[in-house]
């Protein structure tokens, strides 16, 4: 693919929201299966919550609710355009989508440490 | 005197690139230099141009990667530092030779589009026999106004990635095209209008990623055109608005 026709505020923010959306959709099975352990006993879904106090599970956790909040801002930023014609502040709504994004990642990061 | 290396198109679809040395120049567009090419080193070279003045939009390429209209493109805006141009026909149409473009496809999307005024006082072909009092300042005429300029160069539709992925989507300018008339006053088919772009050809496919109101050189915005007939579609179908008004 040739980025140079590409390489715009609102393409970046439509690949990034629609990366996230694919991504979010892979971890979907994930998530289920998680909340399906609990079907097995309490046991079975304690041992999976500790495993998730792991750094490295919290670190992935951190990239997915960075993707969840990515993926929502740039589902506002959408609408936005669509139903409020908001066409021409696209660019400003792309970085308050990113900023958003990013802010919340941090939060979710304070929380854990 | 220093050279830009440009490569140019050749050939069809299944062309490849051909390079050229062209003296650089203060001031120079990006069809001068095909000119130079054209006049001065290869006659066999296909392009097209008409008004060279960014009226007629018949110019438009693929500059260094980017649908432009080459007679208003300046070299010095668009090549390296090291002088190199890239030339191409313009994206997601068939190409007819070198640097010439088939537009056929586009402007058949704008009939699909129903994208030309049906007088609603004069169904047949009449002359009606009073003038349509449109208000200049009116919601809908400011809609229309803002793509009206449209001279359909095919930059937006080559800029497309929608297109490129779905060869039947009407594309941004026919949509364009299309709300312009969903908001004229006088227009009689805005049912039949609404109709033909409502399909899976049509606005819904939109993604926004924004391309064709980046690169319109007549700086419309042929996207919140897009978003105005879904949002239009949106609410008739919802409280069964105006359709056949």
């Amino acid at each position: 693919m040739d980025f140079r026709a590409r390489s715009h505020p609102s393409w970046i923010g439509f690949a990034v929201h629609r990366v996230s959306g694919l991504l979010l959709a892979l971890f979907l099975p994930l998530h289920f299966w998680a909340l399906g352990s609990a079907i097995q006993g309490e046991a079975r879904l304690d041992g999976l919550l500790r495993w998730t106090e792991n750094p490295l599970v919290k670190a992935a956790e951190t990239a997915l609710v960075v993707l969840l909040a990515a993926h929502l801002a740039g589902g506002l930023r959408v609408m936005a355009l669509e139903f409020l014609g908001w066409g021409r502040a696209q660019k400003d709504l792309v970085a308050l989508s990113f900023g958003l994004s990013l802010l919340v990642g941090l939060v979710f990061l304070l929380n854990v440490f | 005197m220093k050279q830009l290396k440009v490569s140019v198109w050749r050939g069809e679809e299944a062309g490849c690139f051909a390079r050229y040395d062209v003296p650089a120049r203060d001031n120079q567009t990006v069809l001068d230099v095909v000119t130079h090419i054209q006049r001065e080193l290869d006659p066999s070279l296909a392009y097209r141009f008409a008004c060279r003045v960014g009226m007629c939009g018949s110019c438009a390429m693929t500059v260094n990667g980017r649908a432009r209209w080459t007679c208003r493109t300046h070299v010095r805006k668009v090549a390296g530092a090291d002088g190199a141009l890239e030339l191409r026909p313009l994206a997601n149409l068939p190409v007819i030779r070198d640097l010439v473009a088939d537009l056929a496809p586009f402007f058949d999307k704008w009939q699909r589009a129903q994208g030309f005024f049906k007088p609603k006082d004069a169904p047949n072909g009449a002359v009606p026999d009073e003038f349509a009092v449109v208000a200049p300042g009116s919601e809908a005429r400011r809609e229309a106004d803002a793509g009206i300029e449209c001279i359909g160069c095919a930059v937006c539709y080559a800029s497309c990635d929608v297109v490129a992925w779905n060869q039947d989507y009407l594309g941004p300018a026919a949509l364009n095209r299309a709300w312009t008339l969903v908001n004229d006053a006088r227009d009689g088919a805005r049912g039949e209008r609404l109709d033909a772009v409502a399909g899976d050809a049509g606005c819904h496919s939109c993604h926004s990623t924004r391309s064709c109101t980046e690169r319109c050189p007549k700086q419309i915005d042929p996207s919140g055109a897009i978003a105005g007939l879904k949002r239009t579609l949106f609410w008739d179908s919802l409280f069964g608005g105006k359709r056949h008004g």
